[in-house]
């Protein structure tokens, strides 16, 4: 909301300066945007140019004599316009004006520094100022008329030289704008924001004139409102005769653009400058094409209406429309008809002030036009305020377009104008805000907010002393209707804390039993875990393409689909962390980072059926050198994602509980067939690792992911102390050779189960291929120890042991023993 | 026969002396001291010699091999150390040569921030609790006090599934979630830390950011309360004496509601371009629990009160890291993720 300083100003008197203004709305609640005047120029003077003729060495220049009252000023000057006798507005040496030049044939150049005006030469020529468009005093390019686009303004023949030509315009305005909370639909008029200035600075709001005649005729002899939905609480219409369409004048064009309207002529202008001043919209309607009736009421669906912006609009059984009880003549609230509306030659006018249901038009508005109209209708009106409107319009009308207003109103009102009682405590104010505010300063704001209070069961006059009001406990407020933001105890303790001042309160921390706080450990410590581990921790989007949205999983599981996407590439949740990883990887890559080694916990998502769920994940992709020095460089392989994964799943107290398993047809597509596996915990798959395939990354790139939620609901005993055996232990060493295809695991498992109990730990420590092996052969080297808590193991029973193991492994897999 | 042994021993001397190396050295002692040595020649043929002469040249011959043996383990004792010497030279390495290990990890800055804030607030005896980020219409918006319409929906433009589920564009939702899951109704006192999500996209703003949501439900809970907890906040994760004010604002869910501006911790409230030379900057938005709220998460407002507030985590890492744009926090290039690697103290 852009706030004119002038137009509030007709309704409470204030001295203050705009920027001061500014800052005590915003203490009170009310932030801005910007501050500052409506044409911010300086050094400018009226002036007439008396003397022009053509630049001797131009084919466009002038050079003019101008006159500004104390002296007589050479000023070259480029606009088509210029010529003896005109009235303009002459920046003198040294103003300082925004950064918008208009160049030759309406070109609008701009700069963010401001620009300064300096006396010279031009092309040999002394001048000493600059003749102005309106454009170059600051004034939007909407609102400036054709000259001002190409030319120089034209100040009228009587325009007095030498004064300020701002001043002398009407246009000394300073603008407030505002960024208003969404619940202060009250401050979108210049009476509310009246309100709220005269409480900041205890000012009290002058009257609204509503004055005007009224011929003998009655209006509802010959017009008709009737109103068929819920929709509208309120539809007033009156009738204005004999009205002459014309320019507005100038203060209520200036007032108009400073907050942000293009004046159109005297009618419409009058519409928006009384909607302006009491937050209520109005629509006005050329009379004689009405039917002598209007009717509001629900639209039927497909109903087709051209709006006045010449567009056919198709309606919805959702949009309240206005009606002649023949045809839609407009979209209430939202958007009139294209036949009905005011024009140059309109005569009689039908003013409509109504108030229709905020969700609905906020629904009808989105699709066709958010204006100031529609925003007003969102938050919320004041039904007294509907028919201050109509009085307003109507003594506007006659005053400034010579109409003749009709008597009585056609009026449908089932709309509640009492204020809203509130009782409350003192007790419960100074509760809420932890201070203790006296009685007598709390309704003080009341007073100043223009709140009426009922002080024991008699209205306040605001005059009683603290010690009339000690047995006092609580009071009734009356909150006018403009306040539809109040509605129960809390909005008043808000508004006392407002208008009172919260600087003073001073801190405490609140009085509760002391206890232990809790946080996720276990995520914290998974975290810490991977970072020790080397990995460098990423946070990424969750939204992706919908193409990679499945990548790295195989399900049956569909899409979650944004309904209103920003991108393409940004329009599907992930169901897996890695098209996220693989992401980041490619960005790294692209920057010459080739040693990516990173991991995530985050969330994905999945639709199952009509349920919509989402899944904790951990996800670690790693390529390029992990291990790093000059002897120990070794590019990331399969076997190094692996002891990540090892080492993570043996810090969470899984160890000995997991195994990678290899189910080909349960392997995503996005991974190498031949170096991938599932992870499986107790025999379960919570998980996925393997190098990524190279048909998707040709680079050697390996990740893994794991669904938290899974492993984690997998019990894991208290940390305990195992005794440690006091009996040596035996190493013994045995390779094997076996097909190529035979797998480490399996080659364990048998030998576990062959050697019996008193093997106690078993490692691969060699695997060969080459001179001396079978093309289709490998060698397999372990190293086993033998151990018994209870008692020291003889030679024999360990060389029993190898024995039967040598014998299982070549009585089951064929396999030789390696001399 | 006296002569002969002086003259093996002077040549042996020199011999021992001269010898280069121990292989020489020990040629030497065979040469002498040996079996077949020239001094063990002379023993063995003490038998031709007079009983008188006996014991006299036994003795010299003694003598002399004792003198040669200690001269002998000398000279050993020396070459042992030379070749100790040599080998520990051969064995010197180039010390400044890289050191071998693992690249070293590092915490994202925004979970450093989380993590932050949570150890304060669980120090304080808070609850870290979480909830969906698909989240539905009901807990993220109505049980917060925005029925649909609701004008103030605008605020947070959102990214929705259907017209039920959406992404939540607050912690706030969790408010919702925690009272209705504490079925005791006993007193709150959590914070949520998460992602959020709203349509909206530049170099201040990123459609996925994090936030940190608190609250506080127990009898006698006032806007002191929050004030106080907010001074502990702010001055831990900002910088000590730093001070708060307090502008009223409008959140549907709570009332009064407050933004909360901290004292420009950069240029100390004389004006810069951070605070915009305004002095304070907004960090927080906050507020009384409005009673609709309490009642819909079964709390009797008449009884029970609270205090909620919530700010961007994004910001926070990027004020305390001076990291200018936002969307270094998600393009996650590792010459940047590295740089956090290292205890803060």
């Amino acid at each position: 909301m852009k706030l004119s300083t002038n137009f509030v100003k007709d309704y409470v008197d204030i001295d203050v300066d705009v920027n001061t203004l500014a800052e005590d709305m915003t203490r009170v609640g009310n932030e801005y945007d910007e501050a500052g005047k409506l044409l911010n120029a300086s050094k400018l003077i009226i002036g007439e140019v008396v003397e022009c003729k053509m630049h001797p060495d131009s084919d466009h220049l002038h050079v003019c004599k101008v006159n500004v009252r104390s002296e007589v000023l050479n000023i070259v000057c480029g606009a088509p316009n210029v010529r003896e006798g005109l009235k303009v507005i002459v920046a003198l040496d040294g103003a300082v004006l925004p950064g918008i030049t208009v160049k030759a044939g309406g070109v609008i150049e701009k700069d963010d520094k401001p620009r300064v005006i300096k006396r010279g030469m031009v092309r040999g020529q002394e001048s000493n100022g600059m003749l102005c468009s309106m454009l170059e005093l600051g004034l939007e390019h909407k609102y400036a008329d054709e000259v001002d686009k190409t030319g120089i303004h034209e100040l009228p023949a009587d325009a007095p030289v030498g004064e300020d030509p701002i001043a002398y315009m009407q246009m000394d305005d300073a603008v407030i704008d505002f960024d208003l909370t969404a619940n202060r639909g009250d401050l979108l008029s210049i009476l509310g924001m009246a309100y709220e200035i005269g409480a900041i600075y205890d000012k009290k709001v002058k009257d609204i004139d509503l004055t005007h005649g009224e011929n003998s005729e009655d209006i509802n002899n010959s017009f008709k409102v009737e109103v068929g939905t819920d929709n509208c609480s309120i539809f007033l219409a009156r009738e204005v005769k004999n009205i002459k369409i014309g320019e507005s004048p100038a203060f209520i064009k200036n007032r108009l653009i400073a907050s942000g309207i293009r004046p159109i002529n005297n009618v419409v202008d009058i519409s928006n400058y009384v909607m302006l001043e009491t937050g209520q919209p109005l629509h006005f309607y050329d009379a004689d094409t009405l039917k002598g009736k209007i009717e509001v009421r629900m639209a039927e669906e497909g109903e087709k209406l051209f709006t006045l912006d010449g567009k056919e609009r198709t309606l919805s059984a959702e949009d309240i429309v206005i009606s002649d009880g023949e045809r839609a003549i407009g979209l209430a609230g939202v958007m009139g008809g294209l036949d009905t509306e005011i024009t140059d030659n309109t005569k009689n006018v039908i003013i409509e002030a109504a108030i229709f249901d905020g969700v609905k038009i906020r629904k009808t508005s989105q699709k066709i036009l958010r204006s100031e109209a529609s925003s007003r209708f969102e938050k919320g009106l004041d039904p007294n305020r509907t028919y201050m409107a109509m009085e307003r319009a109507s003594k506007m009308l006659e005053e400034y377009a010579r109409g003749e207003v009709v008597g009585g109103i056609a009026k449908y009102d089932t709309s509640d104008l009492a204020n809203r009682e509130i009782e409350i405590s003192f007790q419960k104010i100074n509760d809420v805000l932890g201070m203790d505010i006296a009685k007598k300063d709390v309704l003080d704001v009341f007073r100043r907010l223009a709140f009426e209070v009922m002080v024991n069961g008699k209205k306040s006059d605001f005059t009683e002393a603290e010690k009339d009001l000690e047995k006092v406990e609580t009071i009734v407020v009356s909150v006018p209707r403009r306040r539809g933001d109040i509605s129960i105890k809390e909005d008043l303790i808000e508004e006392v804390g407002r208008i009172y001042g919260v600087d003073n309160i001073v801190g405490r921390l609140p009085e509760m039993p002391m206890k232990a706080g809790s946080y996720d450990k276990v995520t914290r410590g998974i975290r810490n875990k991977m970072v020790d581990l080397g990995l460098n921790e990423t946070l990424s989007y969750v939204l992706v393409g919908e193409k990679e949205a499945k990548y790295f999983t195989k399900d049956d599981t569909e899409l979650v689909r944004l309904l209103d996407p920003m991108t393409e590439e940004r329009n599907t949740l992930r169901h897996s962390i890695l098209p996220s990883l693989l992401k980041i990887y490619e960005y790294n890559k692209a920057r010459s980072n080739k040693d990516v080694s990173v991991f995530e916990i985050g969330k994905a998502f999945y639709k199952q059926g009509e349920k919509y769920g989402e899944t904790n994940k951990i996800a670690a992709l790693m390529a390029g050198d992990f291990y790093l020095g000059v002897d120990n460089k070794k590019q990331v392989d399969f076997y190094i994602i692996k002891g990540i994964v090892e080492e993570l799943l043996d810090y969470l107290g899984y160890s000995g509980r997991y195994s990678f398993v290899v189910k080909e047809d349960k392997m995503p597509d996005e991974v190498h067939p031949g170096q991938s596996a599932l992870i499986s915990v107790n025999n379960d798959m919570v998980g996925l690792i393997g190098r990524v395939h190279p048909s998707l990354e040709k680079d050697a790139v390996y990740v893994m992911e794991i669904n938290l939620d899974k492993l984690l609901d997998k019990k894991v005993g208290k940390m305990k102390y195992k005794e440690i055996s006091k009996f040596p232990s035996v190493k013994k060493d045995l390779a094997v050779v076996v097909d190529k295809e035979i797998t480490s695991n399996e080659i364990a498992t048998l030998i576990k189960k062959a050697a019996g109990s008193s093997l106690a730990k078993i490692d691969v420590f060699d695997v060969y291929t080459g001179k001396g092996i079978d093309e289709n052969k490998k060698s397999i080297a372990y190293s086993l120890t033998f151990e018994k808590n209870d008692r020291t193991l003889t030679d024999e029973e360990v060389n029993d042991a190898v024995a039967k193991v040598i014998d299982t492994l070549e009585k089951k897999l064929g396999a030789e023993l390696r001399k | 026969m006296q002569e002969q042994i002086s003259k093996i021993r002077e040549v042996a001397v020199e011999e021992i002396n001269k010898a280069m190396n121990a292989k020489e050295l020990d040629e030497a002692r065979v040469k002498y001291l040996g079996k077949k040595g020239e001094l063990t020649a002379i023993l063995r043929g003490m038998g031709s010699l007079s009983p008188e002469e006996r014991p006299i040249i036994g003795s010299k011959v003694n003598e002399v091999r004792d003198e040669l043996e200690t001269i002998i383990k000398s000279r050993e004792e020396e070459f042992a150390k030379q070749e100790l010497e040599r080998k520990l030279k051969e064995e010197t390495i180039d010390i400044t040569l890289p050191s071998t290990k693992v690249k070293r990890g590092s915490k994202h800055p925004l979970n450093r921030i989380i993590e932050e804030v949570e150890d304060l607030f669980v120090s304080m005896g808070y609850d870290v609790v979480s909830g969906p980020e698909l989240e539905t219409d009901e807990y993220c918006f109505e049980r917060l006090n925005l029925p649909k319409g609701h004008p103030a929906r605008d605020m947070q433009d959102s990214f929705y599934i259907t017209s039920e589920y959406l992404l939540r564009t607050q912690t706030s939702a969790v408010q919702a979630r925690t009272m209705m899951d504490n079925t005791e109704k006993t007193p709150i006192r959590v914070i949520c830390p998460g992602k959020t999500y709203r349509r909206d996209d530049d170099a201040t703003h990123s459609h996925q950011f994090s936030q940190v949501e608190g609250l506080v439900v127990d009898k006698n809970i006032s806007l002191a309360d929050l004030k106080g907890t907010l001074e502990v906040f702010v001055r831990k994760m900002l910088g000590e004496n730093l001070e708060l004010r307090f502008r009223p604002s409008y959140f549907p869910f709570t009332e009064p509601s407050y933004e909360v501006d901290v004292s420009c911790f950069k240029c100390g409230g004389k004006g810069c371009n951070l605070c915009k030379q305004t002095a304070w900057i907004e960090v927080l938005g906050s507020g009384i629990v409005h009673p609709n709220v309490l009642k819909m998460g079964g709390y009797d407002p008449e009884v029970y009160s609270g205090f909620a507030f919530g700010t961007g985590l994004d910001r926070l890492a990027m004020f305390k890291y001076g990291i200018t744009d936002i969307r270094l926090l998600y393009q996650n290039d590792v010459r940047f993720l590295n740089q956090f690697d290292r205890l803060d103290r």
